[in-house]
């Protein structure tokens, strides 16, 4: 076994142009949740609970676009979605839709472990949640001065925003492999700004956005579209299983080779251990750190 | 080579002893389906025309669950959902949550075509249905009385009928669904390539009989229930979850990508891999092969290719 290994992101896809200081910002926050996942592995906490408490403090910080400060949809609101899976057993959860639930991937996880199901929607996700005692708050908790600005502008431009001269905050994602070489993965999003009501991404579809398997745990970020279609997340597991390369040459060949002319990156750990991050995109807010003591965050 | 279409009813525990007042109308619809896209083929549609229309006919039709006939929620509702893809483009389209729209296929067609999106679902697709001017009607035109006994046994046996594992519980009441509820009824799907190799896919249904509200299944999920590239174009029903978890439609492609698989092969690997019990595909090959594996008990599914094959089946048959 190859020790643990954690990655995290705050989205692909950042203005070339973001200021030095907001640089800074994201960097820290990057920084403090490596840490917050580190230390859980230290405890020897599972990959599956390691992801969901770093996404959830993601989610918890407005810096990204997830939880409190999610981007808009066109009629001004948060609409959330996320989705988390245990490699071992491929089990999973997904949500989207949400509009009171604070911590999206936390619903996520209730729906892989206590549901029937693999993926709860809208208000049949929101009653789930209420039935599950969840933290529920009013959609205005999750608004930010910033995002109301940016729709606006998205408005005017009347464009949806994947777009970087309008840039946005990206989708939060993180995956981890655990001592016992469990992989695991999650991702959380408010989508894109300017979406049209009920416009679901990819962040919440297994294969897509988020995949964890016996291999490996990637989580996705960029344009939703081009995701979905090149069903990245499981893209790199599949290169791993079926032809047979390691993490690093299966991440290169997808973002190589499968978004065709979509721009996305990803983060990806393997069940030895390694870590691995890809990106056609300029920049991606991300940070990584292996047991040997390795550790790095940047966007560049 | 030439064209060729699949087409499927659903995969699930299918009692060897289905009655024929049960089967053959079944048998029939299959067979009326088969007859739309092959003469939508003989007229040269593109695939995607010939994957909607199919989808259209099985949804209207009463004893498939998808469109009217679809199964019903924890609460007696129906939410329907759908999902198309063209292989060359990779365009797709996908909706969830749907309570009045007639044909969800159509309204996936149009996610694609009509929205920088990919999936739209519930409140937010049904506006989206209307002011593209789709037809729409009542929820309870969708509600069959097949359906709300089939809640009412399934609500009995407190179950959701997710695990096959479980051992059956009752015996068939009168040929309607046992406790497991789905086991006549399924998904719809139809999966066609033209001569020049384009491959398309379209699948749609109601879901699981008893969900919880808000349960989407695998059939939206792009790499899961529905997929087509270049390679081949796949249709899966059967158990959602396990199909999400299997990435099934996705893998098909995959396999025969990276292990130089046939369909056929690289199809039977995939549905191998899935728990016994949960899964079937129908899929086509851009060089017009044909594929219709499943490890139930059976699956409603046709095809035909232009040279003049054509089958209809329900359980086990040699040219599986």
């Amino acid at each position: 076994m190859g020790g643990w290994a954690i990655a995290v992101h705050g989205g692909a896809g950042v203005d070339p142009n973001l200021p030095k200081e907001r640089q800074e910002e994201a960097k820290r926050l990057l920084r403090r949740c490596l840490d917050i996942g580190i230390s859980a592995l230290h405890s020897n906490i599972p990959a599956i609970d390691v992801v969901e408490l770093v996404v959830r403090e993601l989610e918890t910080d407005p810096l990204f676009n997830s939880g409190r400060g999610s981007v808009l949809t066109e009629n001004g609101t948060v609409e959330m979605e996320a989705s988390i899976m245990d490699g071992p057993k491929r089990r999973c959860g997904a949500v989207s839709g949400l509009t009171t639930v604070k911590n999206p991937i936390s619903l996520a996880r209730l729906v892989m472990d206590k549901s029937p199901h693999s993926f709860l929607a809208f208000s049949g996700a929101e009653e789930f949640a209420e039935k599950q005692g969840v933290e529920l708050v009013d959609n205005e908790y999750f608004i930010t001065e910033n995002n109301v600005a940016m729709l606006k502008l998205a408005k005017e431009a009347n464009s949806i925003v994947f777009d970087y001269r309008i840039p946005a905050p990206g989708t939060v994602g993180c995956v981890v492999v655990d001592k016992e070489g469990r992989c695991a993965a999650a991702t959380s999003t408010g989508g894109l700004m300017n979406k049209m009501r009920g416009r679901i991404g990819d962040s919440p579809l297994i294969g897509c956005g988020t995949y964890a398997c016996e291999l490996c745990g990637v989580s996705c970020t960029g344009e939703g579209e081009a995701i979905i279609r090149s069903t990245l997340a499981r893209e790199v597991a599949a290169a791993m299983e079926y032809k047979g390369l390691n993490l690093h040459e299966a991440v290169d060949f997808v973002i190589r080779n499968r978004l065709d002319e979509g721009k996305a990156g990803l983060i990806s750990v393997s069940k030895k251990g390694e870590v691995a991050c890809g990106f056609n995109t300029t920049g991606m807010f991300r940070g990584c750190a292996t047991e040997d003591g390795f550790m790095e965050v940047g966007i560049w | 080579m030439g064209w060729a279409i699949a087409l499927h009813g659903g995969a699930g525990d299918i009692p060897l002893s289905l009655p024929p007042e049960r089967r053959l109308p079944r048998e029939a619809a299959l067979r009326h389906c088969l007859g739309i896209g092959i003469a939508a083929f003989k007229a040269h549609k593109h695939p995607l025309d010939v994957a909607e229309l199919v989808v259209r006919e099985l949804e209207n039709h009463p004893n498939f669950n998808a469109g009217r006939g679809s199964v019903l929620t924890n609460s007696g509702t129906v939410e329907m959902e759908a999902c198309i893809m063209d292989g060359k483009t990779k365009k797709c389209g996908a909706v969830s949550g749907l309570t009045t729209v007639v044909n969800a296929i159509s309204l996936a067609r149009l996610v694609m075509e009509k929205t920088p999106h990919i999936y739209l679902a519930f409140e937010g697709a049904e506006a989206f249905a209307r002011e593209q001017g789709l037809e729409t009607v009542d929820s309870s035109y969708f509600i069959t009385p097949e359906n709300i006994e089939r809640l009412k046994q399934a609500q009995e046996a407190h179950r959701v009928q997710i695990d096959y594992t479980q051992p059956v519980q009752k015996e068939v009441k009168n040929g309607a669904a046992n406790a497991d509820g789905d086991s006549q009824i399924g998904t719809v799907g139809c999966v066609a390539v033209d001569s020049e190799g384009n491959l398309a896919t379209a699948t749609s249904t109601g879901g699981l009989v008893n969900k919880m509200l808000g349960r989407i299944g695998d059939t939206p999920i792009i790499g899961a229930g529905t997929y087509a590239n270049h390679l081949c174009a796949v249709s899966a029903t059967g158990r959602g979850e396990a199909i999400i978890r299997g990435t099934v439609a996705r893998d098909v492609a995959a396999v025969m990508e990276f292990k130089g698989l046939s369909l056929k092969e690289a199809a039977a690997y995939v549905v191998d891999q899935v728990p016994r019990g949960t899964t079937g595909l129908v899929a086509v090959s851009s060089t017009g092969e044909v594929a219709m594996p499943f490890n139930t008990t059976g699956m409603f599914r046709a095809c035909a290719t232009e040279d003049g094959y054509s089958e209809i089946a329900i359980w086990d048959s040699p040219s599986k």
